[in-house]
C-alpha cells in the first residue's frame, strides 16, 4: 500500500492570496466508494485535429518567437498501468510571458502567432507528445515581487473523474521555484520534484527542438479518499 | 525517471490559474450542451452560479458535471462550461435517472484559489426520492439545502458558495 505524505496541496494556503476567499472553510463529507460516481465512465471525449498537439503550427502568418520545444512522457495510474486514450490538454504563455487572455495586462509582447493551447490523446501504451514553446516567467502580483515560474497548464481526463487532474509542469533549474507560494503549496519535496520536467536528450530533436519528459500519475482503482492521501 | 509501481503517488494538483479560456473553456463552448438531439430523457437547463467567501462572483471558474443517463446508468455524459462575468454559466442536458436514492449532478470545480479541484453535487429541490437518498443523508440537515437546484421557470438555478455563510457541502471522493 502506498503512502500519501503530504503529496497533493491543502484548499487553504494563504501565501497564495485567492485561496484566503475561495478555499472551502467546512471539512469535507466523504462519500463511500459505494455510493459515489466517482469512477463511473463518462464519455463525448473532444475531437483532437492532427496538428493539436504542435502549438507551432498555428499562427497565420508563420512560427511563434522562441525555443522550440518536445514534451513528451507517459501516463499510468497508481497501479502503475498506462492510461490510453486520455485526454491531454494544455495551455500556457508565449515565450515573453504573456497569456493571449483580456485580463492578463503584462507588459509583454503577444506572439500573433502563437495561440497557446493544444490538445492530445495519450496511445494505447498512455504516452503523449506535444510540439510548443519554451513559455516564460510573468509577474502576478500575489506578493511584492512575485512571479510564477515558468510553466505549462495540463490537464488530464481518462474515461471517468477519478483521473481527472489539473496541474502544472515546470522546468528544471528555474531559480523561481522557492518564492511560488503555488508550487509551494505541496508539503512533500519529492511530490514538487514530480512536477519539474526533466531536459531528456533522447527526446530532443537535431537541429530541431530541445525533449523534456514530463511523466503523469493519476488515481487508480484501489484509490483513498482525498483528504486520507493529503 | 520511472518509480516502482508500489512507489506511484498520483501527481499533485495545481490550481487552473485565471487564463484557462483559451485553453480549456473558449474552444469548447460545445461542452455545454450534454444531451443530443437522440438522448432519451426529460431536457433541463441548469444554471450554475458560483460566489466567494464574501459573496462575490467568480467569474473565472471551470465547473465540469457528470451524471448518469434517463435510465440511472453510465456510460453517463460530462459537460464543461467556464463562469461569466455574473459567475454563472448555463448547462443543457437531461435529468438523470437514480436507481437509489435521488436524481443528482455531479459537479468539479476548478478556479484560480483553488489549488486542486474540488466535488459537490447538485439535487433537484422538491424531488421527492430527497429523503431517501444515501448521500444526503450523510450532510448534516441543516446544510442539505446548499445542494439543492431550485426551479426558476424552465431553468434550474444552483448557487454554489466556495466559503462562508451558506457554503456548499463539498465531498470527499
Amino acid at each position: 500500500m502506498p503512502s500519501y505524505e503530504k503529496s497533493q496541496p491543502p484548499l487553504l494556503y494563504p501565501p497564495y492570496q485567492s485561496t484566503r476567499l475561495r478555499a472551502p472553510s467546512r471539512p469535507l463529507i466523504q462519500i463511500p466508494a459505494r455510493y459515489s460516481d466517482l469512477s463511473q465512465p463518462v464519455y463525448g471525449h473532444l475531437p483532437i485535429g492532427a496538428d493539436d498537439n504542435d502549438l507551432t503550427v498555428h499562427g497565420a502568418s508563420g512560427s511563434p518567437q522562441g525555443e522550440r520545444i518536445i514534451v513528451a512522457g507517459r501516463l499510468v495510474d497508481e497501479d502503475g498501468r498506462p492510461v490510453p486514450h486520455a485526454l491531454i490538454e494544455i495551455w500556457q504563455t508565449n515565450a515573453a510571458g504573456r497569456y493571449p487572455h483580456v485580463r492578463d495586462t503584462h507588459p509583454a509582447p503577444l506572439d500573433p502567432n502563437f495561440t497557446g493551447a493544444g490538445r492530445t490523446e495519450t496511445d494505447a501504451e498512455g504516452r503523449y507528445s506535444f510540439t510548443t514553446i519554451k513559455p516564460g516567467a510573468y509577474p502576478w502580483r500575489n506578493h511584492p515581487n512575485a512571479w510564477r515560474p515558468a510553466h505549462i497548464h495540463f490537464s488530464i481526463f481518462g474515461t471517468s473523474f477519478l483521473t481527472r487532474l489539473v496541474t502544472q509542469m515546470f522546468f528544471p533549474g528555474d531559480p523561481l521555484f522557492g518564492q511560488d507560494p503555488v508550487l509551494q503549496s505541496i508539503h512533500d519535496e519529492r511530490a514538487r520534484a514530480r512536477l519539474v520536467s526533466q531536459f531528456d536528450l533522447e527526446l530532443t530533436q537535431p537541429e530541431w527542438a530541445l525533449g523534456y519528459r514530463f511523466d503523469l500519475v493519476v488515481r487508480g482503482a484501489n484509490s483513498t479518499p482525498f483528504e486520507e492521501r493529503a | 525517471m520511472t518509480d516502482r509501481a508500489d512507489d506511484l503517488v498520483a501527481t499533485a494538483s495545481q490550481t487552473v490559474g485565471p487564463f484557462f479560456d483559451f485553453g480549456l473553456t473558449t474552444p469548447n463552448a460545445a461542452l455545454g450542451q450534454m444531451a443530443g438531439p437522440d438522448t432519451p430523457g426529460e431536457r433541463i437547463r441548469l444554471r450554475i452560479r458560483v460566489y466567494d467567501g464574501e459573496g462575490a462572483v467568480v467569474p473565472d471558474a471551470v465547473v465540469e458535471l457528470w451524471h448518469a443517463d434517463a435510465s440511472a446508468a453510465f456510460p453517463g455524459v460530462w459537460g464543461r462550461q467556464g463562469t461569466d462575468a455574473d459567475g454563472a454559466c448555463e448547462f443543457h442536458t437531461v435529468r438523470p435517472g437514480a436507481a437509489e436514492g435521488a436524481s443528482h449532478i455531479n459537479v468539479c470545480l476548478f478556479a484560480r484559489g483553488l489549488l486542486r479541484h474540488i466535488f459537490t453535487r447538485i439535487y433537484f429541490a422538491g424531488d421527492p426520492a430527497l429523503s431517501a437518498d444515501p448521500v444526503l443523508a450523510l450532510v448534516p440537515e441543516a446544510r442539505r439545502g446548499t445542494l439543492m437546484a431550485h426551479a426558476d421557470g424552465d431553468t434550474w438555478v444552483f448557487e454554489l458558495r466556495l466559503q462562508g455563510e451558506h457554503e456548499t457541502v463539498f465531498f470527499d471522493l
